[in-house]
């Protein structure tokens, strides 16, 4: 058995862990489901109280449709970076929580195995969660999506989320490193990328210095590239340069996730830091 | 050898709870030279003579004061702990050898060390000859670790806990699956607590469980930290037989740590006795009673030999140096 094969077979002991995981904690999926689809809902009925909050008729029915789009394709797209984030970003609070953040360590499997199982459960169930949210906005709003081009926004959304995976093994030190507080400061990532990414204002709308962050969060290029697939049915070929940048930050970002984290884990086996209790 | 050489035992005190006496003893009264010094060269993998070798190491675990303290130059709220001290000590491959200590005395830091979880501050610690820090992925096939508090995913079942373990150690996940039930029947699961969640298992059931997991991967160096700590006398017996078991048909090395003097006894061939971080003595079982047996008087427990050695009971709490 070569040692790709071995390593990919133990990255499956992530996946289905965290499969079974699911299955048995289906309650607080359900509510997960409910609190996401209300916060997407709650963000697209910005688009329809529009002109009764500004208290007239400042947009026609065309511009609120586009709004609408525009406004949902921002919480989706973030809600599915988000759901790759975290998972990510969670797998050693998750495991510290539940006593087995040890057992793993000392199991002997690469730290990558590690990381390569659990992005790859990120991208299914994200990609899972979103779509079913999207069904619903599509039903609830009757969104015109004649014009989308799927394929090339799920492109776009994998190559993209691969950048999300590297800055979230990053996140995923923060807990290593500070037991009790950690959790917390992987928030403080997700909520300044929500802030500087463009999902509900385009970049050119934000203030400075919030607009040059925004270039430089590949979480801009994702809802941009998809937001062209989605309302202007931009294939492949119109995207080409968008899908290489991404692929380009994630070859990068994931390997010096991947290095940053080696050095937290060393970090925290010579401080002791690495036991259930922190 | 420094644990030699730094052990000084003041012994004087008097033993309040008993009223008894204490004599002093030197370090070299209770500390016999080992059998076979350790030595890197021994070679390396299943070959090698000696399944763990402890040599010299150190671990001391710093805090530092708040980040108040520390921008007023005060060093108020920082701690520094010695939780191993110049230890030194070997075990031949296919013993089952014991440390025995209270609670905070640096066994826990020990088989953390073993297990790689824990790099040394000086000195070294070798699997089969192969450096923990070193050369961590082969270490790390090699050995399995059941600690004192169960560690699973408590939602999940024994066979999916121990699916995934079995995925971790590359076991094959068919042989795997027929292998849960079997020994989780023979420790005494019924079939339906085999696929329902741990979070309800008393915490005999999860040791067991967890004896069960460390089983089903084969390791050839077990390391068992107070496997029976707070187990009914029953569970205690079982999860003994298994240790015996899994020496004598799997050739595995079994390092055990416990509180338990008549756990110790019986199971191990030798023994370390650890306090505030130094091994104290290191011997069999009887070799260490006979070191403070008393002209006259009746053959002394382990409890004795613990209380002469160290001053204390085991079941004081070791207060931070």
């Amino acid at each position: 058995m070569t040692m790709a094969v071995q390593e990919l077979r133990a990255s499956y002991a992530f996946v289905e862990r965290n499969i079974n995981l699911i299955k048995r904690y289906w309650g607080w999926e359900v509510v997960w489901m409910l609190y996401t689809i209300a916060n997407s809902l709650a963000v697209v009925f910005i688009a329809r109280g529009v002109n009764s909050a500004v208290g007239g008729q400042a947009l026609g029915k065309a511009q609120i449709d586009g709004l609408v789009l525009f406004l949902a394709i921002g919480a989706l797209v973030w809600h599915y970076l988000a759901v790759v984030f975290e998972t990510v970003s969670d797998m050693i609070s998750w495991e510290r929580w539940e006593g087995t953040i040890e057992y793993t360590f000392m199991a002997p499997v690469r730290r990558s195995t590690h990381m390569v199982g659990t992005a790859l459960f990120s991208l299914v169930y994200g990609l899972l969660h979103t779509a079913v949210v999207l069904v619903i906005i599509v039903l609830a709003f009757h969104v015109d999506m004649s014009h989308a081009n799927y394929a090339s926004a799920t492109l776009v959304l994998v190559v993209g989320s691969l950048s999300l995976v590297g800055i979230g093994i990053m996140g995923a030190v923060l807990p290593l490193l500070y037991p009790e507080r950690g959790a917390q400061m992987t928030h403080v990532i997700q909520a300044t990328l929500v802030l500087v990414s463009g999902v509900y204002i385009v970049p050119s709308e934000m203030p400075e210095p919030l607009a040059t962050f925004s270039y430089l969060s590949p979480a801009t290029y994702v809802i941009e590239g998809i937001r062209g697939a989605l309302i202007r049915g931009d294939g492949v070929l119109d995207l080409w340069r968008t899908l290489v940048g991404l692929l380009a930050t994630g070859l990068i970002l994931i390997p010096v996730g991947v290095w940053v984290f080696s050095v937290g884990e060393r970090y925290a086996k010579r401080t002791g830091k690495l036991k259930r209790s922190g | 050898m420094a644990t030699t050489t730094n052990l000084s035992l003041a012994m004087s005190e008097q033993d309040e709870d008993k009223g008894q006496e204490v004599t002093t003893m030197t370090a070299d009264e209770v500390l016999p030279a080992p059998s076979a010094p350790p030595s890197p060269l021994r070679g390396k993998g299943l070959d090698a003579a000696l399944a763990v070798e402890v040599i010299e190491v150190t671990k001391v675990f710093e805090t530092k004061p708040n980040i108040l303290n520390r921008l007023r130059g005060k060093t108020e709220g920082g701690k520094r702990t010695v939780a191993v001290d110049h230890v030194t000590f070997s075990v031949p491959r296919g013993e089952i050898f014991g440390m025995l200590g209270p609670n905070g005395t640096g066994k826990s830091t020990l088989i953390r060390l073993l297990s790689t979880l824990l790099v040394p501050d000086s000195g070294e610690v070798r699997i089969f000859g192969y450096d923990v820090e070193k050369e961590e992925a082969e270490v790390k096939r090699l050995i399995n670790r059941v600690s004192v508090e169960a560690s699973f995913f408590k939602k999940l079942s024994p066979m999916e806990n121990l699916m995934y373990g079995a995925r971790l150690y590359s076991v094959d996940a068919e042989w795997a699956r027929a292998q849960v039930v079997t020994i989780l029947t023979r420790l005494g699961l019924e079939g339906r607590s085999i696929w329902s969640g741990m979070e309800d298992m008393s915490r005999g059931m999860q040791q067991k469980v967890a004896i069960a997991r460390a089983f089903l991967t084969s390791p050839v160096l077990l390391l068992l930290d107070e496997p029976t700590t707070g187990l009914d006398p029953h569970s205690k017996r079982e999860v003994q037989a298994f240790v015996r078991e899994i020496r004598d048909q799997h050739d595995a090395t079994v390092l055990l740590t416990t509180h338990d003097m008549q756990e110790a006894d019986d199971l191990c061939e030798r023994i370390a006795i650890i306090d505030k971080g130094r091994i104290v003595a290191l011997d069999t079982p009887s070799a260490l009673k006979a070191l403070v047996q008393e002209p006259g008087a009746p053959v002394p427990t382990l409890e004795d030999v613990f209380l002469k050695l160290t001053g204390k009971k085991l079941d004081d709490e070791e207060k931070p140096s």
